[in-house]
């Protein structure tokens, strides 16, 4: 089959592989119909996830057809169309049963390793690193699929792959960021990046009854779509590039700053300012691994005893964040890697109920083989590119 | 506290050394890996000019036997993990010692002879094995469990593993201690070298694949994927990081990829 590899920095190529094989007696193995490129992937594409060897396939966003089941599955048969939560979870352990999929105890093999980074190790990920699993990911023809009675979830064949693909990650990564908030009457949301987290981030925020979103980005495109998710008035953009973020927003908030704060952007911050040169200086010379500009400014901005939810990555070591503002202004944190499986019915509901149609975050649709050139233009953001969809058949 | 020297002379020189090497290629390295590579090369430089070595005390090795070579030392390791099942449950599946090589990769097989006796074959390098027999020195249902290798073993060795509920209904917390007396020698090194690199974390990865058996009857493995089978057939450099899961047969268990 082809299949999307991670060769190296900035070096992804579509290469014919072996077909996968079930390995456990819960595995599936599916045809991959639609397959996204997801902004986390660009951490890979940079080099800056550990781990990672030439080779590995690449793709956590993916959905398609049964082909094949291990002799444990009962829930699933040839021919199921489904969409893939990216968390590998096995639907048993204490994380599990508390519907905290993503902590999952035994869906990553590598775990004792992560766990010595980490204390503990979180579950396994699709196409993510081996410290995350080594699972080979869905930018493929096929894909093994493990624990396959936990995780897909069947799709009515009257929604289109593209309005159900995004449940995969970037629709339930936004609204969990959103739920998080704890969102109040009355209560600004500011969003820090309009990605396609952002995006569904913005969205979620108003479905949960936001009363206003600022949308922090610099890209026309970006900003423009974040305005055309709600009714005027009730999303509001700023462009980082030309205004204080902190005051702005401060200022915007009538001095109370904003009750909640979602980082949508996570370990590679763009930004200006002292900070954001201190942490380009600092990547360079490994003295830290992620750059928390977004970070930093919501600490500052964010109401006194308001919300500050990351569904934006950060992998390792964050340098010179004022805790001592976070503490002082009795902040709350809400973070981690979504749990995917609590949200996949629930947002299909919505979905099928017409409260939202997810496809309009795509941007860019391509067969599998031109994976590498969109890798490049998604990074780079050319061509007003947002998201790219990736067919495996076309 | 004053930490004493607990590793020798010899090897403190050679730590150090490797220490400012290992920093200076994880520095230039200019990766997440060689940031942890940099980091890594700092703590041995500590390790080195201090000669004590935290690791070198947790697996048991102190002042003594410091100037004794690497596998002359005791290896003692002890690890913890909660499984979501009931105590009976997995106490049982414990008992029966033939089920220890399911999540214990060191061990091919252990046979039970009755009579609280069994037949130990572990793994060593390069395809050789060794074995021993061991007796159940102490027994007492769902609470604990213990056992020692016999007199003459070509590897002394004892265990003993203790079973308590979780507060709360989380389950069954276990405590593992493990201990090996690897003898000097080919064997013993290669004993030593499979422990004694990262003995704890052995027993962590071990548990894990324990616990993972005892809640979904399976141990989640990606030998003989896609992506493995392609670096195998292109030759792509890089290091394999962990080690092969259960799908593999015994002897592939221990092979160096």
């Amino acid at each position: 089959m082809k299949a999307v590899c991670w060769v190296g920095k900035h070096n992804v190529q579509v290469e014919e592989v072996p077909d996968p094989k079930i390995l456990n007696r819960g595995d599936c193995i599916l045809k991959v119909t639609s397959t996204a490129i997801c902004g986390s992937d660009l951490h890979l594409y940079d080099g800056l996830i550990p781990s990672m060897m030439p080779g590995d396939i690449l793709g956590h966003e993916f959905m398609g057809e049964v082909m094949e089941v291990g002799p444990d599955v009962k829930k699933l048969k040839v021919g199921d169309r489904v969409v893939v939560p990216f968390p590998i979870s096995c639907g048993k352990c204490f994380h599990c049963t508390r519907q905290e999929f993503s902590l999952c105890d035994n869906g990553n093999p590598n775990g004792a390793t992560t766990q010595k980074m980490y204390g503990h190790s979180p579950g396994g990920i699709y196409g993510y690193s081996h410290l995350m699993g080594g699972y080979d990911g869905g930018q493929a023809e096929f894909v093994r699929v493990p624990f396959a009675d936990v995780g897909p979830l069947k799709v009515p064949s009257e929604l289109k792959d593209e309005q159900v693909l995004f449940l995969t990650d970037v629709f339930p990564t936004g609204y969990m960021a959103a739920e998080a908030c704890g969102i109040e009457p009355g209560d600004t949301v500011a969003v820090w990046g309009c990605g396609p987290v952002g995006q569904f981030a913005i969205r979620s925020a108003l479905m949960l009854g936001a009363e206003r979103v600022i949308a922090i980005d610099r890209e026309p495109e970006r900003l423009r779509m974040a305005t055309e998710a709600g009714p005027e008035g009730r999303v509001e953009i700023m462009n980082f590039e030309s205004t204080n973020v902190v005051e702005d927003l401060i200022e915007r908030t009538g001095g109370r700053g904003p009750d909640r704060c979602i980082d949508a952007v996570g370990s590679e911050a763009l930004g200006h300012g002292a900070g954001a040169v201190l942490d380009w200086a600092k990547m360079i010379a490994r003295l830290q691994t992620d750059r928390p500009n977004v970070l930093r400014q919501a600490i500052t901005a964010c109401r006194k005893g308001g919300t500050i939810s990351i569904p934006g990555e950060y992998t390792m070591i964050i340098d010179s964040i004022n805790f001592g503002a976070a503490f002082n202004k009795g902040l709350t944190f809400k973070m981690g890697q979504t749990h995917l499986h609590r949200y996949l019915r629930p947002l299909l509901d919505r979905i099928m109920a017409g409260e939202i149609d997810p496809s309009f975050v795509i941007t860019h649709r391509a067969p599998l083989r031109d994976a590498p050139k969109m890798y490049e233009t998604f990074k780079h953001k050319r061509d007003e590119c947002i998201k790219v969809v990736l067919n495996p058949a076309a | 506290m004053q930490k004493t020297q607990n590793i020798s002379d010899v090897e403190r020189g050679v730590t150090a050394v490797a220490g400012g090497l290992l920093t200076i290629y994880g520095i230039s390295k200019r990766s997440p890996l060689g940031l942890l590579a940099a980091a890594a090369g700092g703590w041995l430089i500590v390790r080195g000019a201090s000669g004590y070595c935290p690791m070198t005390a947790a697996i048991g090795a102190s002042g003594e036997d410091a100037q004794n070579p690497i596998w002359h030392r005791k290896i003692h390791v002890h690890h913890a993990i909660t499984v979501q099942r009931q105590r009976s449950e997995v106490y049982n599946f414990w008992r029966n010692f033939e089920n220890l090589p399911q999540f214990m990769r060191h061990l091919k097989s252990v046979r039970d002879l009755g009579d609280n006796r069994s037949h130990w074959v572990a793994n060593a390098p390069a395809g050789q094995s060794v074995e021993w027999d061991a007796v159940i020195t102490d027994e007492r249902l769902d609470e604990l469990i213990a056992w020692r290798s016999l007199e003459g073993s070509q590897v002394p060795n004892r265990g003993i593993v203790r079973f308590q509920d979780a507060p709360g209904g989380r389950g069954t917390e276990i405590r593992v201690e493990l201990e090996y007396e690897p003898p000097a020698g080919v064997i013993g090194a290669g004993i030593a070298k499979l422990f004694g690199e990262e003995p704890k974390g052995q027993v962590a990865d071990d548990l894990r694949r324990f616990r993972s058996i005892m809640e979904t009857g399976e141990v989640l493995t990606t030998d003989g994927q896609p992506s493995d089978r392609v670096r195998q057939a292109k030759g792509y450099f890089g290091v394999k990081l962990f080690g092969p899961g259960l799908a593999d047969d015994g002897e592939s268990k221990v092979s160096v990829r």
